[in-house]
């Protein structure tokens, strides 16, 4: 039985770093049974990032509102839903996530059957590791995620991560708009759901900027500590 | 009657006037006005009750009658406050549907209509 898999990648500005993922991507033979599409989601880019999707043949999902990256992410889990996919992967539009890299994730799904897979960057030696301060705030949330949910998982703020049909329909609504990675591990083990790690290798963003820059850095440990606080004192779903 | 209280009088007469005209013109919710309507009635009471205040103080057991004004109103417009926040995130996620649902149909539409001029 083949399996309908979609690529989510949530742009803001990458007009710059998108052609290239686009072209890997799209030549990518996955070994599998699956049938792969790609939705760009356009979160209202200043730049021709519309444009240079509408080039490749990918479903282009344009939001009209800057949605932030959660909100943005969120409508590919719905359109995923909406059409009757499998799988969805969540891939940065920046070029960090090599699409090569893609089937280890699938590879850990096929196997372990885990709701959700992240890409993680720390588990293997190698490749892009982000800077000191970035590095600290990364073993601080593993430490707060180990304490909400009794898991260890190392790079949450990983946005390079694959979603099974259970995972999507939860995340259709209750994903977090606003620094979505932290928070959503928190939802996903409320419900039950199981998540595991797979360490990929990154690369440095190509163009463009982090969605979380050095000023809003201690502004993002709050909000995150804040949401994933109370996503745990709330109600199980 | 005293010259302080006329004057109250009037601005209240005039602030409930000018609601009404917002609600009027459909530019205020009734839901908002509510808090509104019920802040005038109070001045409004206050304006004509000159003893209210005294007697309202030594109730709460406050020394300084303006201190209860200040205590009492602050604390009104902190609650009103946060209910205005709890619109607005509301409305943002409100927002954030609408824009998510435009975006796949308008993918939906566009989809459609290739596939017509391939029909074609």
């Amino acid at each position: 039985m083949s399996k309908k898999i979609l690529i989510i990648i949530p742009c803001y500005n990458e007009g710059n770093s998108l052609p290239l993922l686009l072209e890997q991507l799209l030549l990518l033979k996955l070994p599998y049974h699956y049938k792969m599409e790609i939705a760009v989601v356009n979160d209202c880019s200043k730049d021709d990032t519309k444009l240079v999707a509408g080039l490749y043949p990918v479903v282009l999902l344009d939001l009209l509102v800057n949605l932030g990256i959660g909100g943005a992410v969120q409508t590919g889990f719905l359109y995923a839903k909406d059409n009757g996919f499998d799988i969805a992967v969540q891939m940065d539009g920046d070029g960090q996530h090599p699409p090569a890299e893609l089937h280890k994730l699938i590879e850990l799904h096929e196997k372990t059957k885990v709701n959700v897979v992240i890409g993680s960057r720390f588990l293997d030696e190698g490749g892009f590791k982000s800077s000191f301060a970035r590095r600290i705030g990364i073993r601080y949330f593993h430490w707060l995620n180990r304490i909400l949910t009794g898991k260890s998982i190392y790079d949450t703020t990983s946005g390079f991560r694959l979603f099974d049909k259970k995972a999507i329909e939860l995340a259709c609504t209750k994903y977090p708009d606003e620094y979505p990675e932290p928070a959503s591990l928190v939802i996903f083990s409320k419900a039950g759901l199981s998540v595991q790690e797979v360490p990929v290798t990154m690369k440095e963003r190509l163009a463009g900027q982090s969605s979380i820059r050095n000023f809003a850095s201690l502004y993002y440990c709050v909000k995150v500590t804040i949401s994933m606080l109370f996503i745990f004192i709330r109600k199980p779903y | 009657m005293a010259r302080i209280q006329l004057i109250t009088i009037a601005i209240n007469i005039l602030f409930i006037a000018y609601i009404s005209r917002l609600i009027i013109k459909g530019k205020l919710r009734e839901e908002y006005a509510i808090v509104w309507c019920i802040c005038t009635f109070v001045l409004i009471l206050f304006s004509f009750w000159r003893g209210g205040l005294d007697v309202m103080s030594k109730l709460f057991g406050v020394f300084e009658p303006p201190n209860l004004v200040f205590t009492g109103f602050i604390f009104i417009i902190l609650v009103y406050l946060l209910h205005l926040s709890v619109v607005s995130s509301k409305a943002q996620h409100s927002i954030t549907r609408l824009t998510q649902e435009l975006a796949i149909l308008k993918e939906k539409m566009e989809k459609a209509e290739e596939e017509k001029h391939i029909g074609n």
